[in-house]
């Protein structure tokens, strides 16, 4: 069996964000950046399930759709232990065209299971697994939080409303993950780290077509008052306050 | 007439590609960008500090609580013995990964980067370097893998400063030495497995008779005295080691017969530069929480950052950490590259330590009250600090050879 794992480079989320180019691009000038967390414990999960399958999953691959900018992150993937990574080099621009691109790399690749992270913490984007599925014609299922492996069987839990659903799939499959799905993201070691530049990383040329969407703009939110203190005795105040200033009552 | 002649293109653009392939080193050699494998290794070492020190160490502080399961996580991601060659099990990493990590993990907690220190810098770096290929295959590996902790033996109870005045005693009777006398402030006593000790051999050769052996703490004749109770690193064991009648094989010694002192030197001129990057990280931790602090807390009507009196505090406290840093990883790339870096470690050392203590204190300074109590952290690095200026060659000792260095002809 073989599972890839699409993951996304995203800014380090501390990373104070600023735009250019008239509010219309992000500034990554001294960006950190990272895995995205929800893509980083699909990879996490991927490694548990090869661990405990006794060899039956042969390798995990990663891809990334983006520039060379991208690559630290992928390698860290590496790090932690994927087998390969593939880098589709171009801008990662929507979602559309992002799984688009994941799906031409891919659709060769005789991967069993594909795992993505349930939205990307930069731009919240949360449609790529389901596109790369549609893509594929293969079943995707959204807000997996379990993932087993027994035999050749697989068995998907995920959150609905009130509850959970436990489902099995064909091969191959597309699963969205959240949460829960693994314990905490690994941290890479000497050895991994040593091992991670010898590892394949194939860069391929972007698959023609054109994103659907683009960047109008962005704003910041407004930048939130402070607290105003109104002493307990002054009730009279508060409600003056909460009519005029706050406009609530 | 010169302008026409330029416009003209009568002097070729210069080309600085082609320019670089010429002088391919010389005008290319000052880099101050990290590697992506150097960078991965900081992160990693954020990553662990954060996830697994920063939860108990004020309460390890308090106990004095070894930290056995930390370590074994730590030696699991090969922290242990990072810069060993990976034929002996190690990570094979360079100094300057090894300056970045340590700096990374004394920020959180200096306790378990003395411990990294003594076992990479001291003890692996020395077995490496020195040991035979049956003590590197007994020995460095499971100290390279983190299976098992090294200490180092060398200061005596009237032997800190001046190591050639070493009294414990070790007998050659033949195939073995007998080995007699005490070791005083001995990091990981308790903790570590392979003890690397100097003891005298031959005390009318003077400094010249000091040899090192690698000696099991197992062995029988050895004894601990109590834990010391440290002002701080505290979560480090420390303790006098006793030796009465102690056997060691002589395939046991490291070197030739005599080697002892140049060993115990040459391992404290690497050591230093670990304990001059735990100083760094010390200084550099003070000052993140003073910077998070200080935007944070309020007085007069605004944070405190705002007051100029707090700013420029940090920002001389930037400066301090941010020479450190430079001073730590110029020693580092020397070593690195193999050149001699004795001069440039003991300025690193001599200097993070000193900063390490006045930044610490600023760091208290700026959290006012509450960098006195033990929940902001600060107090306890302040703690920490002071020690970087005792101990792998004092502060004192480090100008000694600093200035040896300098004024030698």
């Amino acid at each position: 069996m073989k599972i890839l794992t699409c993951i996304s480079n995203v800014p380090d989320t501390t990373t104070k964000i600023r735009f250019v180019d008239d509010n219309k691009a992000f500034d990554k000038n001294g960006v950190q950046w990272i895995i995205n967390p929800w893509d980083e414990l699909a990879l996490t999960r991927a490694l548990e399930l090869k661990e405990a399958s006794g060899g039956a999953v042969e390798k995990i691959s990663i891809i990334t759709v983006g520039t060379k900018d991208a690559e630290p992150v992928m390698r860290k993937a590496l790090a932690i232990g994927a087998e390969d990574a593939i880098r589709v080099d171009t801008e990662a621009k929507d979602a559309y065209y992002v799984a688009m691109q994941i799906a031409e790399a891919v659709k060769d690749g005789g991967y069993d299971m594909i795992l993505t992270g349930i939205e990307s913490s930069d731009y919240n984007g949360s449609s790529v697994g389901r596109m790369v599925a549609e893509f594929l014609e293969i079943p995707s299922v959204s807000s997996v939080s379990k993932i087993e492996m027994e035999g050749g069987n697989i068995s998907l839990k995920r959150e609905i409303d009130g509850g959970t659903e436990v489902l099995e799939t064909q091969l191959p499959f597309v699963a969205i993950v959240q949460k829960g799905i693994a314990l905490e993201p690994r941290i890479p070691n000497m050895r991994g780290i040593m091992m991670a530049r010898k590892k394949p990383l194939t860069v391929v040329a972007p698959a023609e077509g054109e994103a659907l969407t683009e960047f109008a703009g962005f704003e910041l939110p407004e930048a939130k008052a402070a607290c105003k203190m109104v002493d307990e005795d002054n009730v009279k105040e508060l409600v003056n306050l909460l009519h005029t200033e706050a406009k609530v009552i | 007439m010169w302008e026409y002649v330029c416009c003209k293109g009568f002097f070729p653009k210069f080309d600085l590609h082609f320019f670089n392939k010429i002088y391919p080193k010389k005008y290319l050699n000052m880099n101050f960008e990290f590697t992506e494998e150097q960078l991965m290794i900081r992160d990693a070492a954020r990553d662990f500090a954060q996830r697994e020190l920063l939860g108990d160490v004020i309460e390890r502080d308090a106990t004095a609580t070894f930290p056995t399961e930390h370590v074994k996580k730590l030696a699991e991601l090969g922290f242990m013995g990072m810069m060993v060659d990976p034929k002996y099990d190690g990570g094979g990493m360079d100094t300057v990964s090894y300056i970045l990590a340590m700096e990374e993990i004394s920020k959180i907690d200096a306790s378990v980067s003395v411990i990294m220190s003594v076992n990479n810098s001291l003890v692996c770096y020395g077995l490496q370097k020195y040991g035979n290929e049956a003590q590197k295959e007994k020995y460095l590996k499971p100290l390279a893998r983190g299976e098992k902790i090294g200490a180092y033996l060398l200061s005596e109870p009237e032997a800190g400063s001046d190591a050639t005045m070493q009294r414990t005693t070790a007998e050659d009777k033949g195939d073995h030495y007998i080995l007699n006398g005490t070791k005083n402030w001995i990091t990981s006593a308790n903790s570590a497995s392979t003890y690397l000790v100097m003891a005298q051999t031959h005390p009318e050769k003077r400094h010249h008779g000091i040899n090192v052996f690698i000696v099991e703490k197992d062995s029988p004749g050895i004894s601990l005295g109590p834990h010391e109770d440290k002002m701080g690193m505290r979560s480090s064991d420390t303790h006098s080691v006793m030796f009465t009648d102690v056997k060691v094989p002589k395939e046991n010694r490291i070197g030739e017969d005599g080697f002892g002192f140049k060993f115990a030197m040459k391992a404290l001129e690497a050591g230093r530069l670990g304990i001059a990057a735990q100083a760094l990280g010390i200084a550099s931790g003070a000052l993140e929480r003073a910077i998070q602090y200080s935007k944070e807390r309020k007085a007069f009507g605004t944070e405190i950052a705002n007051h100029q009196a707090i700013a420029f505090k940090i920002a001389d406290m930037a400066v301090k950490v941010e020479n450190a840093r430079n001073l730590c990883l110029k020693a580092a790339w020397l070593k690195d590259n193999g050149k001699p870096f004795t001069t440039e470690g003991s300025m690193a050392k001599l200097y993070a330590a000193d900063i390490a203590m006045e930044v610490t204190t600023e760091a208290v300074q700026i959290h006012g009250g509450y960098g006195y109590v033990k929940e902001y952290h600060v107090e306890r690095l302040m703690r920490e600090a002071k020690l970087t200026q005792i101990y792998e060659g004092t502060s004192e000792i480090q100008k000694i050879v600093i200035s040896r260095g300098l004024l030698r002809d």
